[in-house]
């Protein structure tokens, strides 16, 4: 004696969020069914052990039915089979989008390639993440790089245009799109104690600051490559460093600003030469794609890690990389005040963000 | 040449990709009509072909428009092969063909195909230039307005009602056709779905004649089903009331009806037209329908070979008129049959006094008799000549004579709330047929139309809430009556027999409202509560369910054996509902709908009705239960504590469902009411008055003892059985009926839905109790899986809960629901019926709506035409929370122009879809319907070779059922209408073979499609002078 046959269709769509997320979390009906339980919707309602399990059974086959348009959202809209109420197609594709920080920090920057799929296993091993979940997270992202990889434009709004997210869901997904795109190392263990959103914080501002998009939105190139042009302008940066009398002049001009303002001056003032040609090397290397992908794990040991060891406070990171870029411009044979603001710009951001422990 | 049709092919899009290599599709059109087809280009590469083809005209007579669908086929071009089929759209075109309908039909329709679904979507334009044709010879009926809904349409007032009509066209079955062995499924499904358009087409041609031929204009309460009669062929039967109808100038009387009508009156009176707003409602005859009767019940099954043309039909008609066993009283009581003979001989005329409705004008119906049902099991032959489909139509008349026999013994001269259904199995079909004997007022069948005063008349809304009771304006309702004047709230449950002469045993008493007539102390009926009618509390779901086994058998000896069973099943589903029903406090049953399936190895039985308190009814005794033999003390105690339990249930739904009735009934005599006028006009004898005493004391005796009889262990189980129904959880109700008695103030927030089960019964051999027991189960089960899911609407009310069971195979059960979940202000519950057109209190539910509601205000053009400011225009539009629309924007639609390789075949051109509701009721809570598009009438079938693939049986009908709903939605829209009401799923046959990953199903909805508006729209577009006109009706506020 069983139950053969047991469906429940609404003329609109009914989904329950909880259940959303038990599926998206990788559960297997029963599991689902268990949580339920225990989440106490059974006392609520009075109901059953078997009403609950026909329940999530119907509902999983409704989200299976809908994960198809999930990964066109522009469908969702427009299709007839399920009517469904305008929020909650935006819940369903932000929360289908949404992803572990855990996840994310484990592919940031990988290859979106067959290989890293093989390996999701051991990620989700790693994370704790189901590997059902993972291989969704995984999907998305690269569903998402193939659509915006080809696209002119800037990438946050094309992301949000054709996925229909959130802002800032559309703006972490950038920086996945953007790290996948560059393979940005960020795996190193020196990298390690950085998060996910430290690195969408930088991608940001690479993507605002040093791509050809961020020069002219209407370029032919868009928003997933650097700037080449910059990158090679950066090397004329080298002069600030090769030649001697800028170098000192340069310190000059950073300790007396800073002079009786900061209490690591000594350190500063012992290490200056040390971080400018850290700071400027990494400038003038970055036209090599090699380099480009150890990016952040340069900024970390040519400059985070020596203030660490000076226990610099951020405070005194902020006050120096202000003088530091702004006594520059004061040089009177350094000509290249565009490309160096350009690039302080953005190295400044993305130090203060990665000062931390 | 009457008619020119023309159709344009204007686009596609999400079509299915046909060609592997490239990943694209070259799609062309083929449209067709009757034997012309037409072909648009080939549109290449692309998976939303911009066709903008020409107009294509076809010259057709308008006998031809009705019956034949236009046919849409698209198709994928082939060079070298032949060009394969996309999917195909049928169109009914009817709709276009009545100038009051919709004019043309144009959007988004979903392409589909009997194997794959829904495979993307086509917008086609499609119009009718109709020339008037004066021949009286005619075969069309073009411009017959049908509707599904079983009360005359809202914006329309009934002239005239003329009565029933039916009709039956039969045809071999292209599923049994030889040709089906060589033919592809695909192939055989679309012969199948063609055919039966074809078929509807006519029947409804044909229906549309005969109205005609009676001088009316449209069909109400249309009813059409199919017979799946295997080899012996396919039968397409309909029935319907036949009415004159006038479409009420919807602009002002709009005004006047929201300015002067208490605000929920949309709620309280869903029942009928608001245009016919004054007229006392007084339907709903009372049942004498008691336990008592069956043993009087004599199932006369005649079981008689029939001499007509066909060698072996076999005529097995166990004739049970419920309630009616013996046929005693054959004329109704002298006292009344002056009052009637005007109505009676209107009536008369007619072959049959049958009407389909189940909620009438006001005034229309005064009393009800009684249930009245017959069955009769026939043996299905081949069908030999289709245009001659006299032995269907025999077997029907045999059906319909005997329902006329049984309501002539209760006194009443019509049968309202009628209906048919069958049920085959093999080569044996069920043929039945039941309604409620009433009387009517001839008000209706005279010609000439209403006098004005009526229509403006406006009653009082008679609910009353708890103990709290509610006196009906009797005064205002005397001087409506032009003829038998009754009180609204009560009239209909005066008997229309005469008690002298009873057909039945049955106890009288006289009305507890009005003191003045007999009342039966039970009353069963097939029809909606009438919206006037006096109750007390709150109604409820009741439920009979059986399960009889029987042997396998063939051919005559099978029809016997069927028979022979039917009598017991249908008297033990009465004495089901009957002890429910007193365990539930209640007195009387409406919307009654007894089904029974017939299986190889089985018999199934359910009983659905709403059970309500009715306050003119007396209040319905305990249960009792006596122990046959009093034995020793262990079983006498037993007893006690059964009796203990049963008590305590009745005292605690007696709780439930706020059923308290007035004790003090002399108060009600000493009541104002104004009678002495009416009284006269009744010609009550004195007699009847003078004994109103003893009466009164014998109600309040212990007339109540309904004894239940313990004398083996059935009875046992039966009343343990009894006391297993759940109790609805809290904030949920439940009725079978169009509204709940007992609550008004919907919101606007419903719910649709269909839900099927199919139950596998693996032990061959199991005992009736067994059965019954599952059978039981199952129901309970999918009843509390459904609060379960629509738990976020509590409180809410699930309305029109229809129920269909099946017995698809030898071990298998099949239930299917479609019933719809509204909301309602719990608030508002106290105030009687005050307030509930604005909405104070903003619920999520009631938001939730109004998203859609908001949705549905997307002007595509807008959005399309300037997509990145578009987000900006639409939050103006609905000024609603930022959150809302923030979701829209997220939603807008992408600009092209920047997407420099977006494949072809990714369009977001489209916009958001308009949002179609779809409700079983005749309304749309909270919204006034303004006009109603035409009939909705599909028949879809589905077929799958892949059926694990589809995530087997339950994943393959969930996406059919919803391709379906997607289906309506999508015809609704393209005529320009934005709600379905009286929908229904009329049929789901499911078969499976999961042995061969093999299943098919066959889905048959229909539908009134509508133009509804929010009533809070209309309220502030037209901001009207309150009229008093209306309110100086007298005694309107109570």
């Amino acid at each position: 004696m069983s139950v053969e046959l047991d469906v429940f269709v609404g003329n609109t769509t009914i989904m329950d969020k909880e259940v959303y997320q038990l599926w998206l979390n990788g559960y297997t009906v029963n599991d689902a069914v268990k949580v339920r339980i225990e989440g106490g919707v059974m006392e609520e309602c009075e109901a059953s052990a078997d009403v609950l399990l026909s329940d999530t059974m119907d509902q999983y086959r409704t989200f299976q039915m809908c994960e198809r348009l999930l990964h066109h959202p522009a469908k969702l809209a427009n299709q007839l089979l399920f009517q469904i109420p305008p929020d909650r197609q935006a819940m369903l594709i932000e929360r289908y989008y949404a992803f572990d920080d855990l996840f994310v920090r484990e592919v940031l920057g990988k290859k979106l390639s067959k290989g890293t799929k093989k390996d999701l296993d051991d990620v989700s091993a790693k994370t704790g993440v189901s590997l059902k979940s993972c291989r969704r997270q995984f999907d998305n992202f690269k569903r998402v790089f193939k659509v915006v990889e080809e696209l002119k434009g800037p990438l946050v709004e094309n992301i949000r245009q054709h996925f229909l997210l959130p802002d800032q869901l559309a703006r972490d997904y950038a920086a996945i799109v953007f790290f996948a795109n560059n393979r940005f190392e960020t795996g190193k263990k020196k990298l390690l104690y950085l998060t996910f959103q430290d690195f969408a914080f930088c991608a940001g501002q690479l993507i605002n600051h040093w791509t050809l998009g961020a020069v002219d939105s209407m370029m032919e190139d868009m928003d997933v490559d650097l700037d080449k042009e910059f990158l090679q302008d950066l090397k004329d940066l080298k002069i600030l460093i090769t030649d001697k009398d800028l170098l000192d002049q340069h310190k000059s001009l950073v300790c007396t600003a800073l002079r009786g303002k900061t209490s690591v001056f000594n350190e500063m003032e012992a290490n200056f030469k040390n971080l400018s040609r850290g700071l400027v090397n990494i400038a003038a290397k970055l036209i090599n794609a090699k380099d480009v992908r150890d990016f952040f794990i340069d900024l970390v040991e040519k400059f985070i890690e020596p203030c660490r060891s000076d226990k610099w406070t951020s405070i005194d990171m902020n006050l120096f990389l202000t003088h530091y870029t702004n006594s520059a411009h004061i040089l009177d044979t350094f000509k290249h005040h565009a490309v160096w603001t350009r690039y302080m710009g953005v190295i400044k951001s993305c130090i203060l963000r990665m000062y931390h422990d | 040449m009457p008619g020119k049709l023309k159709a344009k092919i204007v686009a596609g899009r999400h079509l299915p990709v046909m060609d592997r290599a490239s990943d694209l599709t070259d799609a062309f059109v083929e449209v067709k009509f009757g034997n012309t087809t037409y072909k648009t280009d080939v549109y290449p590469k692309s998976l939303n072909p911009q066709w903008n083809s020409e107009w294509f005209k076809f010259e057709v007579d308008d006998e031809d428009l009705q019956d034949e669908p236009l046919q849409i086929t698209v198709l994928d071009h082939d060079t070298y092969s032949a060009n394969d089929a996309i999917g195909k759209v049928y169109i009914d075109i009817d709709p276009l063909l009545c100038s009051e309908a919709a004019t043309v039909i144009s959007g988004w329709l979903p392409i589909y195909d009997t194997i794959h679904g829904i495979r993307g979507e086509i917008n086609v334009l499609v119009k009718v230039d109709l020339f008037n044709d004066l021949n009286r010879f005619r075969q069309s009926s073009c411009g017959v307005k049908f509707f599904c809904t079983t009360s005359i349409p809202r914006c329309y007032r009934a002239i005239m009602v003329h009565g029933f009509v039916e009709e039956l066209v039969v045809n071999e079955d292209p599923e049994y056709q030889w040709i089906d062995r060589i033919r592809t499924p695909r192939a055989s499904n679309e012969a199948r779905q063609r055919l039966i358009f074809l078929m509807s087409g006519e029947l409804q041609r044909k229906i549309g004649l005969k109205v005609l031929e009676m001088g009316g204009n449209a069909v109400v309460g249309y009813l059409q089903c199919f017979d799946l009669e295997g080899e012996s062929g396919l039968v397409v039967r309909a029935i319907g009331t036949a009415c004159t109808l006038e479409k009420i100038s919807t602009l002002p009387s709009t005004a006047t009806h929201q300015s002067n009508s208490s605000p929920s009156k949309d709620m309280k009176e869903p029942v009928f037209g608001e245009e016919v707003p004054g007229i006392p409602l007084s339907s709903g005859p009372p049942t004498p329908l008691r336990a008592q009767t069956f043993s009087s019940f004599s199932p006369s099954k005649s079981y008689s070979r029939q001499s007509s043309s066909s060698d072996t039909e076999l005529s097995l008609t166990p004739k049970t008129g419920m309630g009616s066993g013996g046929s005693a009283g054959k004329e109704a009581g002298p006292l009344k049959a002056l009052l009637r003979q005007q109505t009676q001989s209107a009536l008369e005329q007619r072959e049959y006094p049958f009407f389909t409705l189940t909620s009438f004008p006001s005034g229309f119906l005064l009393h009800v008799g009684g249930v009245v049902s017959a069955r009769s099991v026939k043996l299905l032959d081949r069908i030999h000549n289709p245009d001659e489909p006299e032995t269907r139509d025999a077997w029907w008349e045999e059906i319909r004579q005997e329902i006329k026999s049984h309501a002539k013994a209760l006194g009443c001269h019509a049968v309202v709330g009628y209906s048919e259904s069958t049920s085959i199995c093999e080569e044996v079909c069920i043929l039945s047929a039941s309604g409620t004997a009433a009387i009517l007022s001839s008000r209706f069948m005279q010609d000439g139309p209403l006098d004005t005063e009526h229509r403006l008349s406006r009653q009082p809304l008679v609910f009353s809430t708890g103990s709290e009771r509610v006196e009906g304006d009797m005064g205002s309702s005397a001087s409506l009556g032009f003829e038998e004047v009754v009180p609204p709230g009560c009239g209909f449950c005066h008997i229309p027999y005469d008690e002298l002469n009873i057909p039945f045993p049955a106890q009288l008493t006289y009305c507890y409202s009005c003191r003045r007539s007999k009342v039966p102390d039970v009353l069963f009926t097939t029809i909606d509560l009438p919206a006037d009618a006096n109750i007390t509390g709150k109604g409820c779901l009741i439920q009979a369910r059986l399960c009889r086994t029987k042997k396998k058998a063939q051919g005559e000896g099978n029809a016997t054996a069927i028979s022979n069973l039917l009598p017991f099943l249908e008297y033990e589903l009465h004495t089901q509902l009957m002890n429910k029903l007193k365990l539930r406090g209640m007195n009387a049953l409406f919307g009654l709908r007894i089904q029974i399936s017939v299986g190889e190895t089985m018999l199934l039985g359910l009983a659905s009705a709403t059970g309500v308190y009715l306050t003119a009814l007396p209040g319905p005794g305990g249960i009792q239960i006596a122990g046959k033999t009093p034995s020793d003390i262990t079983y006498e105690q037993h007893i006690s504590n059964m009796q203990k339990k049963i008590n305590d249930t009745i005292a605690k739904n007696k709780d439930l469902y706020e059923i308290n009735p007035p004790e003090v009934v002399e108060e009600i005599i000493g009541s104002p009411i104004p009678e002495p006028r009416q009284r006269s006009r009744l010609f009550r004898s004195q007699s009847e008055s003078s004994d109103e005493v003893s009466e009164l004391d014998l109600s309040h005796g212990k007339k109540d003892a309904f004894v239940l009889e313990i004398d083996d262990t059935d009875a046992v189980e039966d009343i343990h059985a009894l006391l297993t129904d759940s109790p609805t959880p809290q904030g949920f109700y439940s009725c079978n009926t169009e509204i709940m008695p007992g609550i008004q103030n919907w919101t606007s927030a419903i719910q649709m839905f269909t839900s099927v089960r199919v139950f596998r019964l693996n032990n061959a051999n199991l005992t009736n109790q067994g059965l019954n027991k599952i059978f039981s189960d199952l129901c309970e089960n999918l009843l509390k899986s459904l609060y379960f899911k629509l738990r976020s609407m509590v409180p809410c009310c699930l309305c029109h809960l229809n129920f269909t069971v099946a017995i698809p195979e030898d071990e298998l059960i099949q239930v299917a629901v479609t019933a719809v979940a509204m909301s309602f202000d719990k608030e508002q519950i106290l105030e009687n019926g005050k307030q509930s057109g604005e909405k104070t209190l903003t619920k999520a539910i009631t938001e939730n709506d109004e998203q859609l509601q908001f949705n549905l205000e997307l002007n595509p053009e807008s959005s399309h035409a300037n997509p990145l400011s578009s987000p900006k225009g639409l939050s103006e539009v609905g000024s609603h929370p930022s959150a809302r629309a923030s979701s829209m924007e997220k939603a807008s639609p992408l600009p092209e122009g920047r997407s420099r390789s977006l494949r072809s075949n990714r369009s977001y051109s489209g916009t958001s879809v308009a949002v179609v509701k779809m409700t079983p009721l005749s309304f749309i809570p909270g919204a006034k319907i303004i006009k109603y598009l035409g009939i909705i009438n599909m028949f879809f079938i589905r077929e799958t070779t892949s059926l694990r693939e589809e995530g087997g049986v339950s994943g393959f009908l969930h996406s059919f059922i919803a391709e379906v709903f997607a289906m309506v939605r999508a015809h609704v829209a393209a005529l320009g209408g934005n709600a379905v009401v009286s929908y229904s799923m009329k049929e789901c046959v499911f078969m499976e073979n999961p042995n061969k990953n093999q299943a098919q199903c066959l889905i048959n909805v229909s539908g009134d499609a509508v133009i509804f508006v929010r009533e809070s729209e209309l309220e502030a577009a037209s901001v009207q002078p309150q009229s008093t006109t209306h309110t100086s009706n007298g005694g309107e506020g109570t």
